[in-house]
């Protein structure tokens, strides 16, 4: 635990010394705060044009603001982390620093745990970030905080589970390029199976439907916390991790 | 300190080490040396747990490689070919860091992050970036996170590799001097290297142990029975090398003599027989007895060169197939 804690804090120092944590968490405040703009007008657009034509049609900032927001910023963060994680193992080997991590009294567990957390960290400073968005919707609108926070918790987690894949991919290569564009891959296409659902009803469209993980952020866009989802996640999280730990020690008998 | 049996490590294709057995004891300084691709960088990576082996066992300091990785691992301090830097942290920074990944922290950790700046001569370049510095500061960067947590083993790959001449004298003083606290084996394929810092030897070759030896007892186990060169010349008048190898032979305990160079004036001879003492002052007593003028007299000293070149068979290829030779008991017989 103390070991993990030591290689995060180097993973947090070396995203904070270079500019990479500067321009990952400007952009995506830029871009995040762009979607909040464009949503408050749309949502205020549509506000007018319901009082105009008389109609009661029933406003919820939760559904018409939030929402889209939130599977937005979730696109975005498809595109963000490859970029985290691209040199966490990469790196190390090229440069051959690797050996002193392998070589060190610490286990291959401590160190994986280290870099994902710092990591999540760093993605989870990019969502805390966009927050200061939400204090204008807080202080002149009244949405509910609940369905809010769930929906953060749904990006937390979907960001932790494509991390770990990112993680996974960053340990098989010591090319930094290789390992984003390949995350970007492997993550894009996690994300757009679920389109197979749309016009197949096959079993193994439904797998391949089950498997993506917008199917399963639906729910907490929505505000939902459903644990069936949140299962999910959670078991990608552990697929990940389990294999960048396979990954490492095969290395070492490859190497 | 460290007993290494029977080691082997196979790669789909090829064998890098070929069943190695050697022995460290506590303190010593050895030399691992070897042409490259010999082997040397795959088994100090099985000592370091890096790499497991595929056969055969490693103990350091009692605890198996494979089977207590982390014990072996507080044990072991270790500087790879190229110094594991990260280039974005500053010197004092990245030592801490290292320090604590090996266990340290608080006022110890200060304690030998600051004992280890000093002893490596790297405290005025504390808060610099670790890549901007030149080769040799890295180097001994390098050396300082290994000694960080005071290990009893240091393995050193290498570790004059790329340094100008001013640089590699001060990395082996600085070696030499971390010789008193920590058992020590460095990898090189520099012979000079060996022969100024290693007490021991042990030479690879093809993943192959070809040869142990404290460095004294390998140059004279190739000078073989010991050979002296003699240069006579004359006192006014020609020299006759033939009457001077005559006298030579009748010395007692010479066993050959060889004329290796002549001319008008001077001769050089090649002695061969017991090179002790004794010999040495018969020669040098029947040159003056004969009238003739002593212009040299040495012991043909063999460097570690010819050694290595005679032992890994790339003068005589018969030998590098015999199986690998204990030179003690040899010097012994």
């Amino acid at each position: 635990m103390r070991n993990s804690w030591i290689i995060c804090k180097k993973e947090l120092r070396s995203y904070f010394v270079s500019p990479v944590a500067y321009i990952l968490l400007g952009l995506f405040a830029v871009v995040f705060g762009f979607f909040f703009w464009t949503g408050v007008r749309y949502f205020n657009d549509m506000g007018m044009q319901s009082m105009m034509r008389g109609q009661s049609f029933p406003m919820n900032i939760n559904e018409q603001l939030i929402r889209p927001l939130v599977s937005n910023a979730s696109v975005v963060g498809l595109f963000l982390i490859p970029i985290i994680t691209m040199r966490l193992f990469a790196e190390e080997k090229r440069t051959g620093t690797i050996e002193l991590l392998a070589t060190s009294p610490i286990r291959d567990s401590e160190i994986i745990a280290g870099k994902w957390l710092a990591a999540l960290l760093l993605y989870g400073a990019m969502l805390l970030l966009t927050a200061v968005n939400f204090v204008w919707l807080f202080a002149y609108g009244n949405p509910d905080w609940k369905p809010l926070a769930i929906a953060y918790l749904g990006l937390f987690l979907q960001a932790g589970a494509m991390l770990a894949v990112g993680i996974f991919i960053s340990t098989l290569t010591r090319n930094q390029i290789i390992a984003g564009t390949v995350t970007f891959g492997v993550c894009l296409l996690l994300w757009i199976m679920e389109w197979v659902s749309g016009f197949e009803a096959s079993t193994w469209a439904t797998v391949l439907s089950y498997l993506s993980v917008l199917t399963h952020f639906d729910s907490f866009s929505k505000g939902v916390l459903s644990s069936k989802d949140a299962v999910y996640y959670v078991s990608l999280i552990a697929i990940g991790l389990f294999l960048t730990a396979r990954s490492l020690e095969s290395l070492r008998w490859r190497a | 300190m460290i007993t290494v049996q029977q080691l082997t490590k196979r790669y789909a294709r090829n064998t890098a080490v070929d069943h190695i057995s050697f022995e460290v004891e506590k303190g010593q300084i050895v030399g691992f040396l070897g042409p490259n691709g010999a082997g040397k960088t795959t088994t100090m990576r099985i000592l370091t747990c890096f790499l497991p082996p595929t056969s055969g066992s490693a103990k350091v300091a009692g605890f198996d490689v494979l089977e207590q990785p982390l014990e072996v691992k507080r044990r072991i301090g270790y500087l790879p070919e190229t110094p594991p830097l990260y280039l974005e942290m500053r010197t004092m920074e990245y030592l801490s860091f290292v320090g604590r990944i090996k266990g340290l922290s608080g006022n110890e950790l200060r304690r030998r992050v600051d004992f280890v700046m000093d002893r490596c001569a790297v405290a005025d370049m504390k808060d610099r970036v670790l890549g901007k510095l030149s080769k040799g500061y890295r180097q001994r960067v390098g050396l300082a996170q290994a000694i960080i947590h005071n290990p009893d083993v240091l393995i050193l790959d290498e570790p004059t590799a790329g340094l100008d001449p001013k640089q590699i004298n001060e990395t082996r003083d600085l070696i030499r001097s971390l010789a008193g606290d920590h058992t020590i084996i460095l990898s090189t394929h520099i012979l000079p290297e060996v022969e100024q810092t290693c007490e021991k030897v042990i030479i690879i070759s093809r993943g192959k142990l070809v040869a142990t030896d404290s460095v004294n007892n390998l140059q004279s186990r190739a000078r073989g029975a010991g050979s002296v060169l003699v240069e006579v010349a004359s006192r006014g008048g020609p020299l006759d090398p033939v009457a001077v190898q005559r006298k030579f032979e009748r010395v007692a305990g010479v066993s050959g003599v060889v004329c290796k160079d002549s001319n008008a004036n001077f001769s050089t001879f090649e002695v061969e027989g017991k090179a002790d003492r004794a010999m040495r002052g018969n020669l040098a007593r029947a040159v003056v007895e004969s009238g003739w003028d002593l212009n040299e007299l040495r012991t043909a000293a063999v460097s570690l060169e010819e050694v290595f070149l005679q032992l890994t068979g790339a003068d005589a290829p018969a030998e590098s197939k015999a199986a690998p030779v204990e030179t003690e008991a040899a010097a012994k017989a």
